[in-house]
């Protein structure tokens, strides 16, 4: 019987949702495979996470639990994962692409000598071989590729791939694992960035502002607005240039790829390189003064007009919206 | 100091992407080719490393013919000299066959202190290089770098991670990948630029490199490559301030099912 493996990360002992998105597409493509799910799980006490991957359709976890794992070290994951490939040989590898997935899966790719597709967005099975498709030049283009040989690997876009129902009746077998935990290079310290609450990648709303906002002194007009959809705060590479907000909330070419079910874009125009970070967004919304703004062309909504009269008319109104439905 | 420094020449993101006549990549007439931004970042890294501490910067790149201009606008930057790898097995191959080809051109520079390249490529956005070369060359890689220094024999390296950043200690040589805000790219001067002309680029071929068709034959291509689905023309909301704001919300909740 064929086997898909799927990467597990996780974070502050809780696994990360890419983890289940991964474990749950496993699942779907393993049914029309025909095929069993195995996950690998590395980290420190992570041991009773198993569980919650049985749920979303892992049959098996490959647990590495060291207190010495408990940071990530490229090399001792990276040896971990390709130890598991390359005892169970499964027909494909699914890892989340995430800071982690994206660092980790081309060296386990390259100690396998596995094809890897980065950063897909759909996989489907041919002919009992994996197709999957995948945005190229900032997104202006989607390919679909396939691969020689095995494993098949691909890391996933995150929030992109649907959570599987989780099934209370299923478990997963645990197998206890062990590894070299040598790594030469290591994290030494975690500073948490000025980023806010929900991490952009995870959001399944954002809420972004542009140079139409004129000033750092007005960007708190996106923040109250975020605030009121319970979205994340996402920003241009112009007002993160100009130094109004940390790099980590830029939205872009030459910042974060997001995917949530509804992008709102406030004084934002829609050059080529922020529609690459967002163009997966389900819904866009454009508020914005200018008619031949680019990021018309690519909004589902768009309201015509000034960011300081829309915004604070929104929030108001968005705080009713929510609040009587809380 | 040796640093090795990858590059890859890609379409400028200003340019408009038409799809080739056989489907299955871009055409490539009237495009304007650039350095990828993310290994410009790496060029600046290891000009002011050498800079600092002495040594030479040596660029390398896989690519057709004009991935030599490329090649050329490091050299303007400042770069030593550049090693370029041609073969028609390079064309067809896969990022692992770059990765393969890039390592054996790297180690034929041994000793070299530190691989520095961007963090992924804005072509085909793979974010896979990085990874791959240290697997190859057994080197230690921190990735998506926002910041490096120097040490005797190690680096700290600041990286960027969701929400968060880490700060990272390796051991050299390692491979570091450079993420925006790592620094500001100079822009090459005239001098630059006429001494360019000059500098050596040595050009190398899979034979040479101890590569054949079994080690670059790709183990992941693309079928078909598509410009992405049109999307439906923008639904204007009308009326006053206070009409849009509830008509948002009331689209985006019935019709949307969004909120």
């Amino acid at each position: 019987m064929p086997i898909i493996i799927t990467f597990a990360e996780t974070r502050e002992v809780k696994l990360r949702r890419a983890s289940l998105e991964a474990v749950s597409e496993a699942r779907r493509l393993a049914s029309a495979l025909g095929a069993s799910v195995e996950s690998v799980l590395v980290g420190s006490g992570v041991e009773g996470l198993a569980a919650e991957l049985g749920r979303h359709g892992a049959d098996k976890v490959h647990v590495f639990d060291d207190p010495a794992l408990a940071s990530y070290a490229t090399e001792a994951y990276a040896r971990a994962l390709a130890q598991v490939i390359q005892k169970v040989k499964p027909t494909a590898v699914l890892v989340p692409f995430t800071a982690m997935g994206k660092d980790l899966a081309p060296r386990v790719a390259a100690r396998v000598g596995a094809g890897l597709a980065s950063d897909v967005s759909g996989l489907s099975v041919k002919a009992g071989r994996l197709e999957a498709r995948r945005a190229m030049y900032s997104g202006k283009a989607v390919a679909t590729v396939c691969w020689e040989g095995e494993p098949q690997m691909a890391t996933l876009r995150p929030n992109v791939f649907p959570l599987a129902q989780p099934d209370a009746s299923r478990s997963a077998s645990v197998a206890k694992a062990s590894v070299d935990v040598t790594a030469r290079a290591r994290v030494t310290a975690v500073h948490a960035s000025g980023a806010g609450k929900v991490e952009l990648s995870e959001a399944q709303v954002i809420v972004s502002g542009g140079r139409g906002l004129k000033g750092p002194e007005n960007f708190h007009l996106v923040q109250s607005l975020a605030e009121a959809f319970g979205a994340a705060v996402g920003a241009s590479r112009a007002v993160v240039d100009a130094g109004w907000v940390d790099h980590q909330l830029q939205v872009g070419q030459t910042g974060k790829t997001v995917s949530p079910t509804l992008y709102v874009a406030c004084g934002i125009s829609g050059a080529i390189q922020h529609l690459a970070g967002m163009s997966s967004s389900k819904c866009i919304v454009a508020i914005n003064k200018d008619p031949d703004a680019p990021i018309f062309k690519i909004a589902n909504y768009g309201i015509l007009g000034d960011v300081f009269e829309v915004l604070p008319r929104l929030t108001d109104a968005a705080k009713v919206y929510f609040g009587a439905a809380r | 100091m040796r640093i090795i420094v990858c590059v890859k020449q890609v379409p400028d993101t200003e340019a408009r992407i038409r799809i080739s006549s056989e489907g299955n990549g871009i055409a490539e007439a009237d495009i304007n080719w650039i350095v990828s931004p993310y290994d410009e970042l790496a060029i600046e890294e290891a000009l002011r490393l050498r800079e600092a501490r002495g040594g030479e910067v040596v660029l390398v790149s896989l690519g057709p013919e004009r991935a030599q201009s490329a090649l050329r606008s490091g050299l303007a930057m400042g770069a030593d000299r550049a090693v370029y790898l041609k073969d028609p097995l390079f064309d067809a191959t896969d990022t692992l066959g770059t990765a393969r080809a890039l390592a054996a051109a790297i180690k034929g520079l041994t000793p070299f202190d530190l691989v520095l390249t961007g963090q992924q490529g804005v072509g085909g956005d793979h974010s896979q290089v990085p990874g791959l070369l240290a697997e190859l060359l057994d080197l230690p890689q921190v990735t998506v770098a926002t910041k490096v220094e120097i040490q005797e024999g190690k680096a700290t390296v600041e990286r960027e991670i969701e929400g968060a950043h880490e700060s990272w200690e390796t051991s050299l040589p390692a491979v570091i990948s450079a993420q925006k805000g790592l620094n500001e790219p100079r822009y090459a001067s005239l001098k630059g630029i006429m001494a360019a002309k000059k500098k050596p680029i040595e050009s190398r071929d899979a034979a040479g490199l101890g590569l054949d068709a079994a080690a670059l034959a790709p183990r992941c291509r693309i079928v078909a490559l598509e410009l992405p689905p049109a999307r439906p023309p923008v639904r204007m909301i009308e009326g006053d301030v206070g009409t849009q704001a509830q008509e948002l919300l009331r689209l985006l909740h019935e019709e949307a099912n969004v909120i």
